[in-house]
């Protein structure tokens, strides 16, 4: 009798245990991990409340108007970002004042680090009209949803780094997506998916 | 303001000299060898350089050391599906005959725990040790923290 109340007793523990584990999973894959194929959402359609690297609150309503061309990624990383800020800075200097009309911004995927003055100082080696985006990591979470995107934190030498979606993310004035310009991407192709959301 | 005039002819000169040195080991040419300036001391390092093996006998890079960082490794970025993640690389292929880049979005040298800020213009050895050719130190210059490779005449 007192083993069989035992035996049940663990049933019911690594049941309950297996649902907890089911359920994190589901709301891990469902809050950050959406399939491949889908489409960011209309901006317009997205929801989430970030702050800009000057402090200001950010909502994607904002970015209505202006088209907009927006990436992932986090200060840390010493190739892939440095080298998107660097790739973008130089569209925006061959885009001359035309890209005055876009809203370029860089949302981090590591808040617990990038903080507002993280982003500020680390923005200041880069083209003035990249408006870095942090905030509480639920909402940032929504953000890469929004956008159908993923990043994941990976442990790493006692110390953490962030895997992470790498292109950039083109929208037209209206909130519509446009395209993805990739990470490995000719250069010669970025420039002209950008001047098409301009027009 | 000697300096001043000094830091202004840095500044402008075309091609910054360290980036652009060669050395050799055996069969292998090792030029471009550059980071980015850093943040802090927190953050990572970059390190990037190429490698071109002449000889007929395939090496490998298969670590790197330096003063600079307490815990330098080999890592490449690996785009999958539009996700880059950044991968130990235990350790670089340099076949016979080829050039083997350490470059933006590549292979690339990860200088954990830096021991000091790496400003623009300054530079620090690197120890490359390889598989058959053995070690070789280099120097690297620190580039800003918005560039994408040396300006050398030699270049692309």
């Amino acid at each position: 009798m007192r083993r069989r109340q035992l035996i049940l007793g663990l049933g019911g523990a690594s049941g309950a245990l297996a649902f907890t584990l089911g359920l994190g999973w589901l709301q891990s894959r469902g809050r950050a991990q959406p399939p491949a194929a889908l489409l960011p959402l209309p901006i317009g359609e997205m929801g989430f409340a970030l702050t800009n690297h000057r402090g200001e609150p950010v909502r994607p309503a904002d970015w209505i108007g202006r088209p907009t061309m927006a990436f992932f990624g986090f200060t840390w990383c010493p190739d892939v970002c440095p080298t998107t800020l660097s790739d973008i800075s130089g569209w925006l200097d061959e885009l001359g004042p035309d890209a005055d009309r876009l809203n370029t911004v860089f949302i981090t995927v590591d808040p617990e680090r990038d903080t507002q003055q993280v982003l500020a100082d680390y923005l200041a080696n880069f083209d003035p009209r990249i408006t870095g985006l942090t905030g509480p990591l639920a909402e940032v979470e929504r953000a890469v949803a929004g956008f159908r995107a993923r990043f994941e934190k990976v442990p790493r030498d006692g110390d953490y780094t962030m895997d992470h979606t790498a292109g950039v993310f083109l929208f037209r004035a209206d909130g519509r997506f446009a395209s993805i310009i990739d990470y490995h991407e000719d250069r010669r192709f970025s420039l002209p998916k950008i001047r098409r959301v301009l027009t | 303001m000697k300096s001043l005039i000094l830091s202004a002819l840095l500044t402008l000169s075309a091609a910054p000299v360290l980036a652009c040195e060669t050395f050799t080991l055996g069969d292998l040419n090792i030029e471009h060898a550059w980071s980015r300036a850093t943040i802090g001391a927190d953050r990572p390092g970059v390190f990037y350089v190429e490698i071109t093996n002449n000889g007929s006998t395939d090496d490998a890079l298969i670590g790197i050391a330096t003063p600079a960082a307490g815990m330098p490794m080999l890592h490449e970025t690996v785009v999958t599906d539009g996700i880059a993640s950044m991968p130990h690389a235990m350790s670089i292929p340099v076949p016979a005959g080829q050039t083997v880049e350490l470059a933006p979005g590549g292979y690339h040298g990860m200088l954990m725990g830096l021991t000091t800020t790496l400003a623009e213009g300054d530079s620090f050895p690197v120890t490359l040790s390889f598989q058959n050719a053995g070690e070789v130190v280099v120097n690297v210059e620190v580039l800003s923290l918005r560039a994408e490779g040396p300006d050398c005449d030699d270049a692309n």
